[in-house]
């Protein structure tokens, strides 16, 4: 089977203006051959700390913004060759959620036209048929009929982003991407809406591209996780195994983080030092070594460890090389 | 809040609260009142401003010795009535002034929107094109115009339009440049629509605010440079009764002890544009928090 949605060996340089009088051209390696796969109906959860290049690999799916280098395909056609009509059908196939619900609606639109207008766009509907749909998405996002004629001002966060769902349901994609949906919303909201999300997935068959920062969430909703850090991919494997049994130093430490399910169960605590370092001059070789807690070895600093099959998922880590 | 607090800044004491119960009212009144006239001069205006009797020249106004009530305000070198020609004078303002307004409004907004949306080499021939025409002093590439289409109220409103589009064009297109990061126009281009969609369903609507706080505040400098213009000859052709050019037949007159003839369309001048200003002002706080630095 083809899957979905595959990128390889994605990379993204923003270049930085070097000073005045002269200097040298720096770039920013916001996404640093990342490659990742989306299967029909699944959810690759893609997590990491702000700056990772997680939003930037949002950006680069959607077409918002064109790879340096590498490849995405979808339904194994290459995006950067699409004609007119191919993007249009692309368009067409993909939708996204983005993470501030008071940011992503326009203020002037009502409602039933922020919701409708991927539909006006790409297909000619009658008016009743429109409404008809308005009418469905509304209804499958639990938010009742008469919503579409207000304005986006007149609802909460929570019932905001149901409306940016509703959204990116209007044309049935078949993939959406989340960027960090819940990430703005009241945590007694954020429940709802990943099982919103996950309802939905179920009954429509949708693909997600899920990106967040929350774990638990990352964990709870995807089928594959993949952990960023300073625009590579460190760790990646089915979500179960990632999760119960992290690998690679930086998942560990980012799973300690979390917030165990229960106040009295025990935890490692693993403190990372330090301050992400910065995209325009990540450290050589692995590009964790001068976080890393664990024991470091000279070949750390020196060569950047390539993604290898540890217990059932990938990992780039010199920990598991084989000697 | 933030109107009442601009107004302490701009106008301690009395005016201030004026503005801190809301509406500026008394440019607003004053505005108001000239549009009226403008609009109904034909009814209002005791005379026509156009013929005056000889045997009735340099009347004074009617509080004066030599004055009579047929001409309140006094009569011209030529024997018009005053009064009706300041009447009829505002109707050239408000309609030079309006129109001139709107005209550089839509081709500076449509400009402004084309760069920044756009980008590239459209936003750099577009932006350089503004600078190089803000290089121009306003009144003598005006007068530049004027000399060379000659004068007419139509050709008055062109050349206003073409000396004061840049300003438009640089606000909104600042503008345009922090709304097309916005999330909803980045999920506008998700949606597959197109430049020109979004440029007008969710750009224009968002910059129509300033341009409108930008047109009101452009209104005075405008209604400024036109009575300069006929001041100076290459406005509005004579016997029309504009302002400016009741000032510039009236400033022989001054010597004379003539003071109707120019201090009263000077004050129409300066109440017209004062009030622009203040609305202006207001609506700038009012609308746009953001826009106070302009």
């Amino acid at each position: 089977m083809t899957p979905l949605l595959e990128a390889r060996g994605v990379v993204k340089h923003f270049p930085v203006r070097g000073s005045l009088f002269g200097g040298s051209q720096k770039v920013v390696r916001a996404v640093d051959d990342v490659s990742f796969v989306i299967e029909p109906g699944a959810t690759l959860g893609l997590v990491g700390e702000s700056g990772c290049g997680k939003t930037t690999t949002a950006k680069l799916v959607l077409l918002l913004e064109r790879p340096t280098a590498g490849e995405i395909r979808f339904d194994g056609e290459s995006l950067a060759t699409l004609d007119a009509e191919g993007l249009r059908r692309y368009r067409h196939s993909v939708q996204a959620v983005f993470q501030d619900p008071y940011a992503s609606l326009s203020p002037r639109m009502r409602v039933g036209s922020i919701i409708t207008e991927p539909l006006v766009t790409n297909e000619r509907l009658s008016a009743a048929e429109l409404a008809t749909r308005l009418r469905k998405v509304l209804d499958l996002v639990g938010l009742p009929a008469r919503a579409g004629e207000l304005f986006p001002h007149e609802f909460s966060g929570g019932q905001r982003q149901r409306i940016a769902i509703a959204r990116a349901l209007a044309l049935s994609p078949r993939l959406i991407v989340l960027d960090e949906p819940v990430s703005a919303l009241d945590v007694s909201i954020r429940a709802q809406i990943l099982n919103l999300l996950k309802d939905l997935q179920r009954e429509l068959g949708l693909a997600y591209l899920f990106i967040a920062h929350d774990l638990a969430a990352v964990a709870h909703m995807s089928h594959v996780i993949a952990v960023m850090y300073l625009g590579r991919v460190v760790e990646t494997g089915v979500a179960r195994t990632v999760a119960v049994h992290p690998r690679h130093p930086y998942t560990k430490a980012l799973f300690a983080a979390a917030l165990p399910a229960h106040p009295d169960d025990s935890r490692d605590d693993i403190v990372l030092v330090g301050d992400v370092p910065s995209p325009l001059d990540p450290p050589s070789g692995c590009r964790f070594h001068t976080r890393c807690p664990q024991v470091m070895m000279p070949r750390c600093s020196t060569d950047e460890p390539q993604l290898a099959c540890v217990d059932a998922r990938d990992v780039a880590c010199h920990l598991y090389d084989r000697v | 809040m933030n109107a009442s607090r601009a107004a302490v800044l701009a106008f301690p004491g009395r005016l201030a609260s004026f503005r801190r119960e809301g509406w500026p009212m008394v440019p607003i009144t004053i505005l108001a009142v000239l549009a009226l006239l403008a609009i109904f001069a034909d009814v209002i205006a005791p005379h026509d401003p156009q013929v005056g009797l000889l045997g009735e020249r340099f009347r004074p106004p009617a509080w004066q010795q030599g004055g009579s009530t047929a001409h309140l305000l006094g009569t011209d070198h030529v024997g018009r009535d005053v009064l009706s020609r300041l009447i009829f004078g505002a109707r050239v303002s408000m309609v030079v002034g309006f129109t001139a307004v709107i005209f550089a409004g839509v081709v500076g907004t449509v400009l402004g929107i084309l760069a920044g949306y756009l980008g590239g080499w459209v936003d750099q021939v577009i932006m350089r094109v503004t600078d190089a025409w803000l290089a121009l002093p306003a009144l003598t590439f005006a007068i530049f115009l004027a000399a060379i289409v000659g004068p007419s109220e139509m050709n008055i409103v062109i050349i206003l339009g073409l000396v004061y589009w840049t300003r438009y064009a640089r606000v909104v297109r600042g503008e345009v440049l922090s709304l097309k990061e916005r999330d909803y126009v980045r999920l506008a281009i998700v949606a597959g629509c197109s430049k020109r969609t979004i440029m007008r369903r969710h750009i224009l609507p968002n910059v129509v605010n300033s341009a409108i706080v930008l047109a009101t505040l452009m209104l005075g400098v405008v209604i400024v440079t036109e009575a300069a213009l006929s001041f100076l000859g290459v406005g509005v052709p004579p016997p029309k009764p504009a302002w400016g050019l009741m000032l510039a037949d009236g400033k022989k007159g001054l010597m004379a002890g003539y003071w109707w003839l120019t201090v009263l369309p000077g004050v129409c001048i300066m109440l017209m544009v004062l009030s622009a200003n203040l609305i202006g002002d207001w609506l700038r706080v009012k609308l746009d928090p953001q826009l106070r630095q302009l």
